[in-house]
Formats: C-alpha cells, sequence, structure tokens
C-alpha cells in the first residue's frame, strides 16, 4: 500500500467517514458541473427534494454541444438549447456560478478551471466527465463521475470512493525539440496499454516532468484517463505556484504565503512508498501518431503500422479490427498516411501553448489542397489572449478557420463532425470508433503541432523536419 | 426493444434470466451509446439506442438486435469493458434496454462504479473462465441462469461458474445499501467538520 505520497495526503485530509460498505466518504473541495452530465442529477435532487448543499463549491460552464461557429441564442438545434437553458435554470435556481457564453470565461471545463485560479493544489475535484484528472497537473486528486455521483456531490459535497494503488511513471532525460507533452503521454499509453492503469492513480514525475510549463503538465494528465487511470497528478512546485499567482480565484493576497507553506507540505514524500514504479527516458520519445481504434495503438512517426505477426497474442483481435475499421495497410509507414480534416482544439491541446506551437508551423504556410483544418481554442479566454498575439490571424492565412470555442470535434456533439469514412488528425485524446461524429469516421490522434504539419502537407508529416530540429 | 422489468431497488443478491454475449475487448462507452444520444436531459429513451452505430453496421446480426438474445438480463463481456468517457448514459442505456447484471473479464473504473450506483453488479473471471461461460451460453441461449451474489457464482441447470465481486460493492449490494445518497448525507455533522478542517476553505489556516 502507498504511503506518504500526494494521492495519501490528499485523501486523508478529504476523509469525511468510513462507510458501511468498506468503502470511504471523501469530501469533494470543487465541483465542475456541465450541461451534458448534469440535467438528469438535478431531477434526481428535486425527486428525492434534496438541496444543493454547498453551491458555491460547485462551478458550471457550457462546452459539450456548443456549437463554433455562430454561438447566437438560441442555437439552431433545439436540443442542445434545451440543455443549455435547462442548465441555466438549473444553475440560477441552486445559485451555482455559471460561466456563460460571452461571458469572457466560458469553455471547455478543464480548460477554464484551471485558467480562472479554481484548481489548486491539495483539493479533491470531482466533475462528470472523465478528463477531470487534467487538474492533477496542479496537485489536485481530480477525477471524472458519472451522473449519480453528480448528483452524491451535489447533496452531500462527498463521494463514496474506494482507495486506488498509486504507481509513480519517472522519466529521466528531457524532451527533444519537436516532441510535446501529448507525444510523452501517448507512448505511456502505448507502453502501458489502456487497461494499464486500471486501479490506479498515476503520479507523473521526473526530471522531464519537472521542467514542463502548467499547460504541458496538463495534457499529460488529461489523458492518464486514456490509459485507464482514473486519476493522474503531479506534485506542486514553483511552476505550479507562478502559473496560480494572479489569477482571478487564486489565494487572497494576505493568504498567498500561507497557501504555498501548505501546498508545499503536499508533495510526495522523498520516502513515500509507491504500489508500483515505471521509468521512461523521454529523450527517446519520437512524435507519436495513433493508427487505430484505442489512444493505446499509437506508432512514432519514423514507425511502421504493425502487423498482427509482431504483436502480442492478445492484443492481434482488436489490432485486426483496428486494420479493417481504419483502413490502414499493416507494415506501412505511418509517415505519409494522407488526412481529410485536421482539427486542433480539446481540453488536451486547445490551450494557448498548443496554439501557439501549432501557429509556429502554419506560420507564412498553407493549407494542401482540399483539406479541411479548423483551431477552436479552449475557452473563451484562450480565443482572447491568441487574438491579442495575432494567432488568429496567422491561421487564417495559412487556410485554417477560427472558431469560438467548446468541445467541438473531439466528440462532435455539436454541428463538426467528420462525414462518411473521412480520415482526421486531431489534437484531442480518443480515436474511439465513431467518435468524431461520422460511424465510419477515423481519427490518428497527435499532438497540436503535427496537426498542423499533416493540415500542411496533407498527410501525416514529421512535425520536426517543417521545424529544422531534423533534416 | 427496452425492458419492463423494473430497475434495481433495495438488496440485489440473485439475477435470474438469459445471458447475452458481446465479445470483444476494450469495448468503450463511445460504442455503448455514441455521443449524439447523450442530448437528452433526461434516460428515459436510451434503452432504444444502446449499441446504434454498431448495430446498425451489423444490419440485425448484432447480439443486441438476435431474436433469441431479446429479454436477457445478464451481458457478459471480455476485458476492460466500459472504457472511456464517464458517461452514466452508458450504463443506463444497458439497464433501460433490460441488462440487470454484467460478467466480463475485466470493466473500467468508471463505467464499474456508474454501474453500481444503479445497482447493477459487475461480476469479473479470469480471460480462460469467460471465453468458457461465453461458449457455453452460446450453445444454448435460451438456457436460464442465476446469477449468486453471495455465492459469487453463475450457474444453469448443467453448469456452474464460479466468479469474483469485489468486497466492497458487493456488501453494498447484498445490503440494499449501493444507493449511496442517503449514507452520504447521513454524515452531515462529519462532512462539516471535514469542510472547516480542509486548509484551503479556511484561509490556509492549519490547525492540525
Ligand atoms: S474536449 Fe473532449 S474530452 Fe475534453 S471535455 Fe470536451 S468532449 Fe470531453
Amino acid at each position: 500500500m502507498s504511503k506518504g505520497t500526494l494521492y495519501d495526503k490528499v485523501w486523508d485530509i478529504h476523509r469525511v467517514a468510513d462507510l458501511p460498505g468498506g468503502s470511504a466518504q471523501l469530501f469533494i473541495g470543487l465541483h465542475l458541473i456541465h450541461e451534458v452530465t448534469s440535467p438528469q442529477a438535478f431531477a434526481a435532487l428535486e425527486e428525492k427534494n434534496l438541496p444543493v448543499i454547498c453551491p458555491e463549491r460547485t462551478v458550471a460552464t457550457v462546452d459539450h454541444i456548443v456549437p463554433t461557429i455562430s454561438q447566437k441564442r438560441p442555437f439552431n438545434d433545439p436540443l442542445a438549447e434545451e440543455m443549455l437553458s435547462t442548465l441555466e435554470t438549473n444553475c440560477a435556481k441552486h445559485k451555482i456560478k455559471l460561466f456563460g457564453i460571452g461571458s469572457g470565461s466560458q469553455g471547455i471545463v478543464h480548460v477554464i478551471a484551471p485558467e480562472l485560479g479554481l484548481t489548486q493544489p491539495g483539493m479533491t475535484i470531482a466533475c462528470g466527465d472523465s478528463h477531470t484528472s487534467t487538474h492533477g497537473a496542479f496537485g489536485a486528486i481530480a477525477f471524472g463521475i458519472g451522473t449519480s455521483q453528480v448528483r452524491d456531490v451535489l447533496a452531500s459535497q462527498s463521494l463514496a470512493m474506494n482507495k486506488l494503488k498509486v504507481r509513480r511513471i519517472w522519466f529521466d532525460g528531457q524532451l527533444k525539440s519537436g516532441v510535446y507533452a501529448k507525444d510523452l503521454i501517448l507512448h505511456v499509453i502505448r507502453s502501458l496499454g489502456v487497461k494499464g492503469g486500471v486501479g490506479y492513480a498515476y503520479e507523473f514525475a521526473g526530471p522531464a516532468i519537472k521542467k514542463l510549463s502548467m499547460e504541458e503538465r496538463m495534457t499529460i494528465c488529461n489523458m492518464a484517463i486514456e490509459g485507464g487511470a482514473r486519476c493522474g497528478y503531479i506534485n506542486p512546485d514553483q511552476t505550479t505556484y507562478n502559473y496560480i499567482q494572479g489569477l482571478p480565484h487564486a489565494p487572497n493576497f494576505e493568504d498567498w504565503t500561507k497557501a504555498i507553506n501548505w501546498w508545499q507540505t503536499l508533495a510526495s514524500d522523498t520516502s513515500a512508498i509507491f504500489d508500483d514504479e515505471v521509468t521512461f527516458d523521454a529523450s527517446q520519445i519520437a512524435p507519436t501518431v495513433t493508427w487505430g481504434i484505442t489512444p493505446a495503438q499509437g506508432i512514432g512517426i519514423n514507425e511502421c503500422i504493425p502487423t498482427s505477426e509482431s504483436l502480442e497474442t492478445n492484443e492481434r483481435l482488436l489490432a485486426e479490427e483496428a486494420f479493417s475499421y481504419m483502413d490502414l495497410k499493416p507494415g506501412k509507414l505511418i509517415s505519409g498516411i494522407p488526412v481529410d480534416v485536421c482539427f486542433i482544439g480539446s481540453c488536451t491541446n486547445g490551450r494557448l501553448s498548443d496554439l501557439r506551437a501549432a501557429a509556429a508551423v502554419a506560420q507564412g504556410r498553407h493549407v494542401a489542397n482540399g483539406i479541411k483544418a479548423f483551431v477552436v481554442p479552449g475557452s473563451e479566454r484562450v480565443a482572447r489572449a491568441a487574438e491579442k498575439e495575432g494567432i488568429d490571424r496567422i491561421f487564417l492565412e495559412a487556410g485554417f478557420e477560427w472558431r469560438e470555442p467548446g468541445c467541438s470535434m473531439c466528440l462532435a456533439m455539436n454541428p463538426d463532425k467528420l462525414i462518411g469514412r473521412q480520415i482526421s488528425a486531431s489534437s484531442s485524446n480518443r480515436n474511439f470508433k465513431g467518435r468524431q461524429g461520422s460511424a465510419h469516421g477515423r481519427t490518428l490522434l497527435m499532438s497540436p503541432a503535427m496537426v498542423a504539419a499533416a493540415a500542411i502537407e496533407g498527410k501525416v508529416t514529421d512535425v520536426r523536419k517543417m521545424l529544422g530540429s531534423i533534416k | 426493444m427496452s425492458s419492463n422489468s423494473s430497475f434495481p431497488k433495495n438488496e440485489i443478491s440473485i439475477i435470474r434470466g438469459k445471458c447475452l454475449v458481446l465479445p470483444g475487448n476494450d469495448i468503450d462507452t463511445d460504442r455503448i451509446i455514441p455521443a449524439r444520444f447523450l442530448k437528452c436531459v433526461s434516460f428515459t429513451n436510451l434503452g432504444g439506442q444502446v449499441f446504434a452505430d454498431d448495430r446498425s453496421e451489423l444490419k440485425g446480426a448484432h447480439p443486441f438486435d438476435q431474436k433469441q438474445n431479446y429479454g436477457a438480463s445478464i451481458l457478459v463481456v471480455n476485458d476492460n469493458f466500459g472504457c472511456g468517457s464517464s458517461r452514466e448514459h452508458a450504463p443506463q442505456a444497458l439497464m433501460r434496454w433490460g441488462i440487470r447484471a454484467l460478467i466480463g473479464q475485466s470493466f473500467a473504473e468508471i463505467f464499474y462504479s456508474n454501474c453500481l450506483s444503479l445497482g447493477i453488479p459487475c461480476a469479473t473471471g479470469s480471460e480462460h473462465l469467460i471465453k468458457d461461460l461465453q461458449k457455453t451460453i452460446e450453445a444454448d441461449k435460451s438456457q436460464v441462469w442465476e446469477l449468486n451474489l453471495k455465492h459469487e457464482n453463475i450457474k444453469s441447470s448443467e453448469n456452474t461458474f464460479n466468479l469474483t465481486l469485489e468486497t466492497g460493492p458487493l456488501k453494498m449490494l447484498l445490503t440494499g445499501k449501493w444507493d449511496a445518497t442517503s449514507q452520504l448525507i447521513s454524515q452531515k455533522k462529519n462532512i462539516e467538520k471535514t469542510k472547516k478542517s480542509i486548509p484551503y476553505l479556511s484561509n490556509f489556516d492549519i490547525t492540525n
């Protein structure tokens, strides 16, 4: 059993009671809600005639269903409009703060909470969305929950939870130029598998992690869930404190020193005991692209799509399914595969630094003929900051569309969808069958810079060549 | 089609009915219920939409469309079932189709806890055992099985397979305490106490 890790410390601070079933009741410090997984939870409260006990610890935004071309109300889609107005009614009724469209702070829930300073070290954070693991980048214990649990948090500000084991994933070395946080996490998932993390919290640590910015750390923790780990975290350090300082919901000026003093006590002890430890060498990681239908089916840009024979027996069945769905040839180089659509955005890679990295590739170049390429900033704040830097113009001049914030084609609940068998280069997090809005649509996951490179070349391309990091 | 039998309530110890085999590893919640069906403010209509895309692909040949499987209440799957999104719409859709229990080699974490909060047990067995069980079910789809939580097994008139249920969830199901809300609320005093002791909720004054 783990001991002295950040996970253990945060767990102990928030433990309310032990429950008869053997699980623990855990206090939830910050509850984030959005339009898709909350309406049934509010309805269930009403049915039981229960109040929201800590409305000030719940924050709402709207992201999954919002259109990204025109966000004028009412939305063209009556179902989307109904979901948004239901959220507005529920928030007004229960006195929950909602960052709605045009508020200046609306956006993907996992983008806005960190940039507003709501996400802080040592918190327990829950949200009806599996990528809640993102907030672990700050040294919070953050995890996705289902709608019944959303109801439980609203009613009791707590959850029945079973304690996870902790696996430390250590990265020696440093990422090479042209290789990003996205490549690092795709590499981890490729190595440990999509269910390697089931039953675990992932602690990401080591020199390569230490050097990453907060936005890069968020990309990594975001995808912990794709490796099966319900939460992933990084110990808070000076990078974390610097990021939070001055944000709208950061601790008050008078409390700042006390806050840092407390945050410093949270990091895993040097003598901490982990249930498992794994080590990688970050300098060995190449730009990584998925070729299949799970995020673990990924390879380095200079590798070939595996053949059935080259895989372990237990991976073959799924690989065969992927070959036939993706219609990609085993044994063929991933580099050079033509794409139809290029999507830059999502809670994995829709932040300012992601857009900067992609814009650096797009600048002075043009999207290849016949390619649809579009950029969806993660939030209104990201959009306005990017516009201030002129990033929108770089993209527009290069032939990309510049959209309004939302989840967009990450899950395609709005009009942004693949059509038929289109294949997309996507900076999002899931390449599941049908994920991007067409039952036959195909997704190749990669970093935002790699998506920009694919848009320019019209095919999967090693971005390092375009950046001049390799010849 | 969707089931008329009532949703789980109170203590759950025995689930009786036909079994339905759905082969494949890593079946994610996007496949169980595609995102476009999440545009709803109530779960009511999800039963008919379960596996919508996979089913339309297979034009009637999908296990959920085969006549012999109609009315089945136990779903037998393989490895890492329910991975991906946290959408409770996935177990809700299965439940509204008629599924009352799942058996598989393993389940994704959030899916598993979503099932538990609906009173749907997820029992596990080794890869070998699950494949054996699936073969036995396929040999006679009309066979009625009994999943016994206390004995941690599933039985037909001819066969018995031993399964595993996690201790905590098992206890919650057997005692009818799987619907956590009332238990959580009953700790009101402790919730208040914890809240007061959390540094970031009390100006970072660390007292303990
Ligand atoms: S961007 Fe994608 S993964 Fe992130 S919250 Fe939205 S739908 Fe979920």
